[in-house]
């Protein structure tokens, strides 16, 4: 997929350029490129180091669990088919809780580890589960609560206030996951033998 | 708003220092230990951002934008989009670095305070590169059919997407 995506900026952005005699933005924009990428690089380094570091903190300290386990009860509603007490659970509450504290790195493990659970449950192995694709839908809705590199990238442009977009950033996927979920949810209504 | 955006941070930096403290965890060497891995996390999607920003970069500085997706300004001037945030909202559920440099981009010619500047921070933070994150879970335990995943997906992202644009115009 990021294959063609890839292939498609490229593509188009030297092709339109031929056509258009615009070949000399182009040549430039190719040879200082990596500048530009390494600028990128190093303007989010210093804060997921610092984010990650700060983290790492309350993942020993058990908050990460405490935070999971606050979340778990509320998942249990949105999640009827998965079986009381079932390990998949604790997984996804784990994982939405590092999302939500921007550690989406840790967070991965805990997904991977949610969906391995859920496939054990799961009667028809290649396809798709209920729970699953509610999952992947809260997952993808991504919830953060701090988004590390947004903040790190308007720092280093110098933005007056860099923190400013952070409570529309949650509304905005507050909304997002809701719609998500809700949408989810009348599939699951109606489609019940799908 | 603005107050509680501010005090979001410095109150979950608190908290989890304290919390840390509180139940005995050696925080220093734990943000030590976090702060190695988020270095190694950076230095592995160093070659996926230079691939991505040699890629848009191209594209952008073909200047595709202005002159194709120009032909459509007077609709988007009409719901109030600016034209240049359109490709990162395209490409914000497939590649989360391809929209990174795009709002680096935008970082770049306007400014991380502008309108548009805003706007691209508040998408890039709403929502996760939802076909990504499907490709991976999936593939990991060999699911095939993915069943109304993806529709169901995107148009979370769309709503995310739809709400930011709402919220931005709204709050500045």
């Amino acid at each position: 997929m990021v294959s063609y995506i890839w292939f498609f900026l490229i593509g188009i952005g030297i092709i339109y350029s031929f056509l258009t005699g615009n070949l000399n933005a182009v040549n430039d924009s190719i040879l200082t490129n990596g500048t530009k990428a390494l600028e990128l690089v190093m303007s989010i380094l210093p804060i997921i180091v610092l984010w990650t570091g700060i983290m790492k903190i309350a993942e020993e300290s058990g908050l990460l669990k405490k935070f999971a386990s606050v979340v778990e009860p509320f998942l249990s509603k949105l999640f009827p088919d998965i079986p009381k007490g079932n390990a998949a659970l604790g997984f996804i509450a784990s994982n939405i809780a590092a999302n939500m504290l921007g550690l989406g790195s840790a967070a991965t493990p805990f997904g991977l580890k949610a969906m391995s659970e859920l496939q054990k449950i799961n009667p028809k192995k290649d396809t798709a589960s209920r729970p699953m694709i509610t999952f992947l839908v809260l997952n993808t809705a991504g919830v953060t609560l701090v988004p590390t590199t947004v903040l790190a990238l308007r720092i280093a442009h110098g933005s007056a206030n860099p923190s400013e977009i952070i409570m529309p950033g949650i509304i905005a996927t507050f909304c997002s996951s809701l719609g998500g979920l809700l949408l989810d949810y009348i599939i699951r209504k109606k489609g019940s033998k799908l | 708003m603005n107050i509680l955006s501010k005090i979001v941070i410095p109150l979950f930096v608190i908290f989890v220092i304290f919390y840390g403290f509180y139940k005995k965890v050696n925080i220093y060497d734990a943000f030590l230990e976090g702060a190695k891995e988020g270095l190694i996390i950076t230095f592995n999607i160093f070659p996926s951002i230079i691939a991505m920003v040699f890629a848009i970069n191209i594209f952008l500085d073909s200047n595709f934008v202005p002159e194709v997706l120009g032909l459509f300004k007077n609709f988007f001037n009409l719901v109030h989009i600016p034209l240049e945030i359109m490709p990162m909202a395209l490409l914000r559920p497939i590649s989360g670095t391809a929209s990174l440099a795009i709002m680096n981009d935008i970082f770049i010619t306007s400014g991380p305070d502008s309108y548009i500047g805003r706007l691209a921070s508040v998408l890039q933070g709403c929502t996760d590169t939802t076909i990504y994150v499907l490709a991976l879970y999936f593939s990991s335990i060999g699911i095939k059919k993915t069943r109304y995943a993806l529709p169901v997906g995107l148009f979370a992202d769309l709503i995310g997407i739809t709400v930011a644009f709402l919220i931005t115009s709204l709050l500045f």
